[in-house]
């Protein structure tokens, strides 16, 4: 299960967030900040999944823009590293005929929340990813 | 999405002019000439959080503004959504426009309704309140002719919808099942796998409808109701062992490539599709091997196509080892699984090494050797560099540990806990090592410090039960009691010297376990004298880092000590300082040490020397301390009283204002509410042999304790001196039995009070030192216990109350054995006997309680009178015993031996109290009955005066009365005449009491003689008993009036019209005064306050006040029928009259 989908800058500043599980908005202020810190402290060396309390963070790092997607432990992380890359190919996709690619994450940084929002949701359900392709 | 989202673009062009933010792919430029633009760009500009912060309120407030201007047009309130979603999207609070995006969600057309519809899964969650208003909006999208619409709904409703709302939209969903666009479809098996999540048992008719969704022609739909059948699975996979082949064969498909193009990524077909069929053939397949025979083919295809280079296929190929070891075992696919598990363990790329190393820990159990195959790998990997790949090493080797490598992986795993920093990885950690060590330690000494250094680091964060389970593990010992013996020894030892080093901080609890273990189990030692344990327990006493919890602990186990040291000067110092100790609980323990201290032989009785698994026997009634409690109330102690009870007496202490007349009294009313009934059920417990005096008890405590609140001039806020030193005089509970307990103690001459207490002792010493151990809330959990046993405590010593100096617990025991069964007896023939029972357990408390007392003797009674004079001047509860035992008016007595008159001269002797007129109830020509009542203060007398007519003697003229169910009937003496004269008059007095209220009843009889010729007669005769000749004034004043309402728990109230001739107040209350016997305590304005008992001592107090000509009439009495009595009898007498 997915519990939340992060978009965060390498500022440590949030771009995007939905969460799949209700938490409490001081407290996502606080769970973003933590996460993003393991984030930042991890080099090229280390494996892109990170245990944090009970749950594992898997990331991927697009220029300055880290995609942190949170799971819970029954999930495959291999599978939800390569559903992160299938996002931000998407988000490509959806954006390119505005920017070249090597740009996404500045554009990422200013997409429309509405649409950002919308898209993992069409290909996740519930924190469960799918296959069901957005294009 | 897509589809959708160019749909409306097509659709509905017009939308779409100038700037609009999600337009699309070309409004994506132009929306950073849009506001939204122009503040993503702004924040992404700013450096510190501090101006992020300000200029995001500055936009709220501007966005607040706009929001609930009635001039802004959904076009501008879409617009504002999508700013307000971006700022609660970087963690502030927009809930001012939580109910603007339902609104637009209902009103918007497509694409505002869609901007709305996001906002609101966005901002709400399942439980909030305002979801409720979307349901119609949802409804009404849901039958819509607009696909787009339709969509828009289904997709919410997956995301949040409230529970119990979800009959209203289920049946539209499952039409949607059957429409004709696939999109829609999808969305709506979504819908239904979400009610699945939150209410599955409102979905389980539609089972077969998913049955369909998975065979859809459309993929998408098949992968959508795979979620809810992964889900259904992981429940039950018994249930749908029938679609393995469905699974295989879609698989198979998958695997086969022939899906569209489009569900490629990375030109592997739709890999997380795969995934999802591979956890649910896993789970169906565990355990089954006919069921894994059909998949074995897929799962060798699905390894092999894997092979290309490329994440996602690993993620796969993960799967499926999972899977190959899941299901029933196949050994060429197990050795291709073993393979691929080698191939991403050895791999250079650092997350395949991971899902390598997570691969292993999985089958590792299985397969045990492949261990071997990699030892290398594993080896470097626990000295990798990331922290990450250290941890799931550890996991991994966690799994394959035995008594031969626990050493050694229980030291790679203390070196990670020591470089660790986060809390949840070392509970984690800390747990596995104690579980390892505890089952494969090799030895004592490597035990115990294993255990040392779990302590130590895991310190206050680790789980309790570890050293719960440790210390259990110790005093439990195992088979050999030599090898304990050595354990135990070794960790004293391993302690001790711990405690010799100078400034090591050590956490609270390793502090507690070593104060036990040094408790119990320094005797142990040879050289070392307990004086010197002692000495190092009191130093750390005296540490100010250590918490008071952890004292308790360390109290504790000096005060085990001390019965071993022969003397020491440390205790007497620790005993000085710690009964003058700010903190309650250690000034307590230090009061039990210092009682203990002074009685050598108690205490070594008490705290035997390795002793602590056995058995206790607990006395939870605390009934040695009963005398102790008698005699400390008789010195005019102030009865115990229970938590809540000074709560509420607290609370109404502090009212301010008083408004009601007396006060409320929600409080106490449901304290006596609840009170009864549970003395009910206590009643026929064992050890409820004095619950029924308990609960009278507290019934006139309560009339001491509550404060005076209201009086002559109203609200009575003086006297606060008095309640304040009664609630001073109020023991601590904690200490008042612990001192009652050493109290008790000492006295000699209670031998067996003595060993009971013993055990008691030791078991408050048990608990107290266990209970402390349960974490942060032992506290007040020991003074939970505290509370409920010292309220045990109170209601038992009542009985020894109740019996002065009698403390022969044979007696007791002979009282008790007696109460419970004639409360049992009674409570039988109770109910078999009324059958319009009102259940007055009030009024069955107090005979219950009479009868009780009625078992001791009268020299009992002065001390019983005592008490209850103790309770103010209110009608003592006590005084039932006077009415039991009954005492024949020594006046009418002697008029009755020796009156030969006529009845009015036998009433004149009894003119003290009022009576009713004679009236004939039966005659013949022989003999003639009639029958007075006589109101007496105590009981009611009743007296048949058999007059013989007749010139002749009669013989043994006898009058019996029946037993009522509603009295109870004692006979005078004198009532059996074996003589009587022609042409006498003879009386027969019986004092009648009543059992529960009633409004009237029959008293009948019968009067049988034998004339001269032995001819014998008997004649029938009856009387009507109303209950009002069992009321009579109750004379209290008014203070106590107050305090008795507030005691009170049933009230009635009710409007009465007055007739003309009493429309003032006093007339209605003469009225009342004289027809029901109420006592006029005060008449303030157009307020009267009246009072009345019902015999024996059921107080009811009456509040009337008058309107015009209407009398409000308010009863209030511990008993809850009598007040409904009352309030009718004063009904008929009112319209009556």
């Amino acid at each position: 299960m997915i519990k939340f989908f992060l978009m965060v800058n390498k500022q440590g500043q949030t771009r995007l967030s939905k969460y799949y599980e209700h938490v409490d908005i001081n407290k996502r202020t606080l769970l973003e900040t933590e996460v993003i810190k393991s984030c930042l402290s991890r080099s090229n060396e280390q494996c892109s999944f990170i245990e944090y309390k009970d749950f594992k963070l898997i990331y991927r790092q697009y220029a300055a823009l880290f995609i942190v997607v949170g799971v819970n432990d029954t999930e495959n992380e291999m599978a939800i590293y390569e559903f992160i890359h299938n996002f931000v190919e998407v988000l490509d996709e959806y954006f390119s005929r505005v920017e070249p690619i090597d740009e996404l994450p500045k554009i990422c940084s200013a997409l429309e929340p509405q649409q950002a929002c919308f898209s993992p949701d069409s290909s996740s359900f519930k924190g469960a990813a799918s296959t069901t392709p957005i294009y | 999405m897509s589809d959708i989202v160019e749909k409306t673009l097509t659709a509905l062009p017009g939308l779409f002019l100038q700037n609009q933010p999600g337009g699309g792919p070309a409004a994506a430029k132009a929306s950073f000439s849009s506001r939204l633009g122009s503040l993503v760009r702004g924040i992404t500009a700013l450096t510190s959080k501090h101006e992020e912060e300000k200029l995001i309120q500055q936009e709220l407030s501007s966005l607040k503004a706009t929001v609930s201007a009635p001039t802004t047009t959904l076009k501008m309130m879409k617009e504002c959504m999508v700013r307000l979603i971006y700022c609660e999207m970087l963690g502030y609070d927009a809930s001012f426009g939580y109910i603007h995006a339902i609104k637009l969600a209902q009103q918007g057309n497509l694409l505002e309704k869609r901007v709305g519809y996001l906002a609101v899964s966005l901002f709400l969650h399942e439980s909030h309140e305002l979801l409720l208003l979307l349901v119609n909006t949802v409804v009404k999208d849901l039958q819509s002719t607009n696909l787009v619409e339709v969509c828009m709904a289904l997709t919410v409703v997956s995301q949040i919808f409230p529970r119990e709302m979800i009959p209203a939209v289920l049946p539209l969903i499952e039409d949607k099942l059957q429409h004709s666009k696939e999109i829609v479809r999808r969305k709506a098996v979504l819908a239904l796998y979400k009610f699945h999540l939150i209410a599955p048992n409102q979905v389980q008719h539609i089972h077969i409808k998913f049955r369909k969704a998975l065979c859809d022609r459309d993929v998408g739909v098949m992968a959508a109701s795979l979620h809810i059948y992964l889900r259904m699975i992981k429940e039950n996979s018994s249930g749908y062992k029938d679609l393995t082949g469905s699974f295989v064969t879609i698989l198979k498909q998958v695997v086969g490539g022939k899906l569209p193009v489009e569900f490629n990524y990375h030109s592997v077909p739709a890999p997380w599709l795969q995934i999802q069929l591979l956890r649910i053939l896993g789970l169906l397949g565990k355990d089954d091997q006919r069921t894994s025979e059909l998949m074995y083919d897929v799962l060798d295809e699905s390894l092999r196509r894997a092979e290309l280079n490329h994440n996602v296929t690993y993620a796969i190929l993960f799967e499926c080892v999972h899977t190959v070891y899941s299901i029933y075992p196949k050994s060429e696919l197990l050795e291709k699984a073993a393979k691929c598990i080698g191939k991403f363990v050895l791999s250079p790329k650092i997350n395949l090494k991971y899902l390598g190393l997570k691969a292993l820990t999985y089958v590792i159990q299985q397969d045990p050797t492949l261990a071997l195959q990699h030892q290398m790998t594993i080896i470097e990997c626990l000295d990798h560099l990331d922290p990450i790949i250290k941890r799931e090493t550890l996991e991994l080797l966690y799994r394959i540990t035995n008594a031969q490598n626990i050493t050694v992986i229980v030291q790679k795993m203390l070196e990670y806990l020591h470089q660790s920093k986060e809390e949840y990885v070392i509970v984690n950690l800390v747990g596995k090592i104690a579980e390892l060590a505890e089952k494969y330690a090799p030895d004592n000494a490597w035990f115990i410090q294993t255990m040392n250094a779990v302590f130590s680091v895991g310190g206050d964060v680790m789980h309790p039960d570890i050293p719960n389970n440790f210390l259990r593990l110790l005093a439990e010992g195992f088979d050999d009691e030599t090898e304990d013996q050595q354990l135990r020894l070794y960790a004293v030892q391993s302690y001790l010297t711990l405690l010799d080093m100078e400034n090591v901080f050590y956490p609270q609890r390793f502090l507690q376990v070593m104060s036990w273990v040094l408790g119990e189990y320094s005797y142990l030692l040879d050289k070392e004298m307990p004086e010197e344990v002692i000495a190092k327990l009191y130093k750390l006493l005296m540490n100010d880092s250590v918490s008071s919890e952890t004292k308790a602990w360390l109290i504790a186990a000096v005060t085990k000590l001390t019965s071993q040291a022969h003397s020491s000067n440390t205790v007497e110092r620790l005993i000085h300082e710690f009964t003058i100790s700010l903190d309650t609980c250690m000034r307590q323990h230090a009061f039990e040490l210092k009682h203990l201290h002074e009685n050598v032989e108690l205490m070594k009785s008490l705290l035997p020397v390795d002793r602590s698994c056995e058995d206790l026997v607990v006395d939870a009634s605390l009934s040695f301390l009963d005398g102790f409690v008698a005699e400390g109330l008789s010195q005019g102690a102030a009865p115990y009283k229970p938590h809540h009870q000074r709560q509420e007496e607290k609370l109404s202490q502090e009212k301010v204002l008083n408004f009601e007349p007396y006060g409320l009294s929600f409080s106490s009313s449901g304290f006596t509410g609840r009170q009864s009934p549970a003395g009910i059920s206590l009643g026929s417990d064992v050890s409820g042999n004095s619950a029924e005096t308990g609960l009278k008890e507290t019934n006139s405590l309560k009339l001491e304790g509550i404060k005076k609140l209201w009086g002559k001039e109203g609200y009575l806020p003086k006297k606060e001196s008095k309640t304040g030193d009664e609630s001073g005089a109020l023991p601590v509970p904690q200490e008042s039995i612990m001192e009652n307990v050493d109290q008790a103690i000492t006295k000699k001459d209670q031998s067996q009070v003595l060993t009971q207490s013993k055990e008691e002792k030791e078991k408050q010493l048990l608990a107290s030192s266990l209970f402390v151990g349960l974490g942060s809330e032992s506290t007040i959990n020991l003074l939970g216990k505290a509370d409920t046993v010292s309220h045990k405590f109170r209601r038992k010593s009542k009985v020894k109350e109740a019996k002065s100096g009698e403390t022969t617990s044979t007696h007791n025991m002979t009282c008790s054995s007696f109460s419970s069964l004639s409360n049992v007896a009674y409570e039988d023939d109770y109910y078999s006997n009324t059958l319009h029972d009102t259940g007055d357990k009030e009024l069955k408390k107090f005979s219950l309680s009479s009868e009780l007392l009625d078992s001791e003797s009268l020299t009992e009674l002065p001390l019983v009178e005592k008490f209850s004079y103790c309770s103010l001047s209110t009608p003592s509860l006590f005084a039932n015993n006077n009415m039991e035992i009954f005492h024949p008016p020594q006046s009418t007595a002697a008029s009755v031996a020796k009156e030969s008159s006529l009845a009015s001269s036998f009433l004149e002797e009894t003119t003290e109290y009022m009576h009713s007129n004679a009236m004939e109830v039966c005659n013949n020509e022989t003999i003639s009955v009639s029958s007075y009542k006589i109101w007496k203060d105590d009981c009611l007398l009743m007296v048949w005066s058999v007059t013989n007519k007749s010139g002749l003697e009669l013989k043994s003229a006898d009058l019996e009365i029946f037993p009522a169910e509603n009295f109870k009937v004692t006979e005078q003496p004198g009532c059996c005449l074996p003589v009587m004269e022609a042409e006498s008059t003879k009386s027969f007095q019986y004092s009648v009491q009543i059992e529960k209220p009633f409004t009237e009843g029959n008293l009948t009889g019968f009067i049988s003689y034998h004339m001269m010729d032995t001819h014998s007669a008997q004649l029938e005769f009856s009387v009507n008993l109303s209950l009002l000749d069992f009321i009579r004034p109750l004379k209290i004043s008014s203070d106590d009036f107050g305090k008795l309402w507030l005691s009170f728990a049933n009230d009635v109230k009710q409007n009465v019209k007055m007739s003309e001739s009493q429309a003032a107040l006093p007339s209605a209350l003469k009225t009342l005064q004289q027809k029901l016997r109420l006592h006029i305590i005060e008449i303030i304005g157009n307020e009267g306050l009246l009072a009345c008992q019902l015999l024996p001592s059921i107080p009811c107090l009456l509040h009337c006040r008058v309107h015009a000509d209407i009398l409000a009439l308010w009863f209030r009495s511990s008993c809850s029928t009598l007040p409904d009595y009352l309030l009718y009898q004063c009904q008929k007498v009112m319209e009556g009259s």
